[in-house]
């Protein structure tokens, strides 16, 4: 039992717990069917971006361009759609993804290669990939979204009226979260590749002693953010119905902070699925019910930087008074 | 990572200045990556100059260049002095427009209308006052967090930026600030004897952080932290404290770019500057600092003001968009890289 209480993820999913009990009694429209599918709708996207950060997270890097190159493909795709006036959303789909792989793939080279800080080469390349979309690409919105992603937009699973006769429903892209979890969870718990990336984020030198390929590794993480980052852009595109490519840009920090709240730890080696998940629905839940319980929105980034501050710091605190502990003579 | 530890006899036989005993072979690398950049410098200074020479040889627009680096000039010694320890500040631009905030609240709110010119110019002290404080204050906390509570720099800093420009955007609704006292807007645009006030301050920033680097003894424990932090610990460096001032005085460089920005376009806001960070760490990087600490210097830092200044004038003056100016920024950073990369690798081959 202590042990559990000591888990990261069940302290979040206890927060969650708390704060939905308190909200509920405070407004009871959080509990209704359609405030639950809100939030769901509204986490697709951030979950999406969370799985990727969480891979980069437990290899022991930090990736801070992931909305650039979401945004890049989400736009680039756009653009080329329209313009061979293509209606299928699965080619979208694949067109962005394969967009995000090469992306990512340009910074696992320079990480790779060169065995460059990551956060510094991931802000280059944020810098870099956004700045040459609006420069030479374009640097207006689209309305008129291709044909795939409006029908996509539209495809609710399940659809129902409320009382009051407006209609919510639970969101198709529900199923390529799924898809994705079920993937990286695949992925990093059953799979040699799975165990070489916590093996880099635990120790890089002991993995490729002990035979890691550190550099595929790498290009596998990085190109995988891409990857999934294009599927990301193009679904939140279809969610919001509209290519805005000053969209998105900006929010990598909240995903991070995320990330970080389920139990990811930053300098690597640690980190799940399920944690994530938590650590995405708590902020999801936070920044949806603000408004619920009648909190000025501005007071949004306030509580977001102290739960990071909060996230981090306890864990960062018992480790260091455990190591203290052990050696009590070291103490700085 | 060995390598670097310096031995005591070398600290005991060198002459030259403290700050740099930290590596011989560091100190010769330094100097030629000091000329390298100057020589960039230089080409960019000419080729623009070639390009646009009656635009850019102008007096209007040296003065014009001189009123805008000064802010993001001061973040990146800020940005500098921690990632000499080691550290990154991603905060800045938060506690900068947060002090900067607090600053105006006073002099737009406080002032009395009948004021005369003399309680006006204590109103703007006790505003410059404030600024500095939070700016101190914001940056100890960042210390606090990172030194004592033991967060990793980039998520302290992180969280403390949301946090921070969070409280400035709660204090403002998220709306500008205008409308200062004359003698306020002259620390943005005024000028003495010709030189502009940014200027004036910047330069006595960067003289007075090159003495702290070089003359004291704080100077010497940053660069010996940010080489080897357990070396550092049991050569009897107390490195809480260390952090603690780097970042307090990361906080205050923050403030005081804060500040010029809000006295120079006469309006404060939340989110003024968001860029200065990618450009901040970009400077650092192009001056040669180590990203993973224990070297960095001054004459370094502010070549690389100048070579970002000169490029960014000129791109203007050909027309370049903003985002393009984004892309190369980027570039630059990475290029920047890469190329010290190759050079430190050919160092160590033709040493080892």
């Amino acid at each position: 039992m202590k042990k559990l209480f000591e888990k990261n993820e069940f302290l979040v999913a206890l927060t969650i717990l708390a704060l939905a009990i308190v909200i509920g009694s405070i407004n009871q429209a959080f509990f209704s069917l359609a405030n639950l599918f809100d939030i769901l709708r509204s986490s697709i996207v951030t979950s999406i971006f969370a799985i990727g950060v969480l891979i980069v997270i437990v290899s022991g890097g930090i990736d801070v361009s992931f909305t650039a190159i979401a945004v890049f493909s989400m736009y680039v795709t756009s653009k080329i759609l329209i313009a061979f006036d293509c209606g299928s959303f699965l080619g979208t789909l694949a067109l962005a993804a394969v967009i995000g792989l090469v992306l990512g793939w340009i910074n696992a080279a320079l990480i790779a290669k060169f065995k460059l800080p990551t956060l510094i080469v991931t802000l280059g390349t944020s810098s870099m990939v956004q700045g040459f979309m609006l420069a030479f690409i374009g640097s207006t919105y689209i309305i008129d979204i291709p044909e795939g992603m409006v029908r996509f937009g539209k495809l609710d699973l399940i659809r129902f009226s409320a009382s009051n006769g407006t209609t919510t429903g639970l969101h198709a892209a529900i199923l390529i979260l799924l898809v994705l979890i079920v993937f990286s969870w695949y992925l990093l718990r059953y799979t040699m590749l799975g165990r070489g990336i916590y093996a880099l984020g635990g120790a890089p030198v002991a993995a490729a002693r002990a035979g890691f390929n550190i550099n595929f590794i790498q290009f596998f993480i990085y190109g995988f953010v891409g990857f999934i980052s294009g599927i990301a852009g193009v679904v939140h595109a279809s969610l919001v119905r509209m290519a805005n490519p000053f969209d998105l840009v900006g929010t990598e920090l909240n995903v991070i902070a995320a990330v970080v709240l389920g139990g990811a730890r930053i300098s690597g080696g640690y980190g799940t699925i399920h944690g994530t998940l938590l650590g995405v629905c708590l902020v999801v839940v936070i920044n949806n019910s603000l408004i619920l319980l009648g909190v000025p929105s501005y007071w949004q980034q306030i509580v977001v930087g102290s739960l990071i501050l909060l996230g981090t710091g306890l864990p960062a605190w018992q480790n260091r008074r455990n190591e203290a502990r052990l050696n009590s003579n070291l103490l700085d | 990572m060995d390598k670097r530890v310096e031995t005591p006899s070398t600290r005991e036989n060198e002459t030259v200045i403290p700050g740099r005993f930290a590596n011989f072979r560091n100190y010769l690398s330094h100097d030629r990556n000091l000329l390298r950049l100057l020589g960039i410098t230089l080409a960019i200074f000419a080729v623009m100059s070639a390009l646009k020479p009656e635009l850019f040889l102008t007096v209007r627009n040296f003065s014009s260049m001189s009123f805008q680096f000064p802010e993001y000039g001061i973040l990146a010694v800020g940005m500098m002095l921690t990632m000499i320890t080691g550290g990154i500040d991603l905060s800045m631009v938060g506690i900068a427009n947060l002090s900067a905030i607090l600053a105006s609240l006073v002099l737009t709110r406080l002032i009395p209308e009948s004021a005369a010119g003399g309680t006006v110019g204590l109103f703007i002290l006790a505003a410059v006052a404030l600024s500095i404080l939070t700016g101190v204050a914001c940056g100890l906390l960042n210390g606090i967090f990172i030194a004592r509570i033991g967060i990793t720099p980039i998520l302290a800093t992180l969280g403390t930026m949301q946090l921070f420009t969070g409280i400035a955007i709660v204090l403002t609704k998220g709306a500008a600030i205008y409308g200062f006292p004359d003698a306020f807007i002259w620390i943005g645009n005024g000028s003495v004897w010709g030189i502009p006030v940014p200027l004036l301050i910047f330069a006595v920033i960067a003289a007075l952080f090159a003495l702290i680097l070089n003359q004291t003894a704080y100077g010497n424990k940053a660069y010996l932290l940010g080489t080897n932090a357990t070396a550092a610990r049991f050569s009897g460096i107390h490195n809480a404290r260390v952090l603690l001032w780097t970042y307090a005085l990361s906080g205050l460089l923050s403030a005081l770019a804060g500040l010029i920005m809000v006295a120079r376009t006469n309006s404060a806001k939340a989110d003024y500057g968001t860029s200065y960070t990618l450009q901040a760490i970009l400077i650092a990087v192009l001056g040669g600092v180590n990203p993973n600490g224990g070297f960095g210097t001054i004459a370094g830092v502010s070549l690389a003001i100048l070579s970002l200044q000169f490029l960014s004038s000129g791109f203007n003056m050909l027309r370049f968009s903003n985002f393009f100016k984004q892309f190369i920024w980027g570039a630059v950073l990475i290029l920047v890289m890469v190329i010290n990369y190759y050079s430190n690798k050919k160092r160590s081959r033709s040493t080892d």
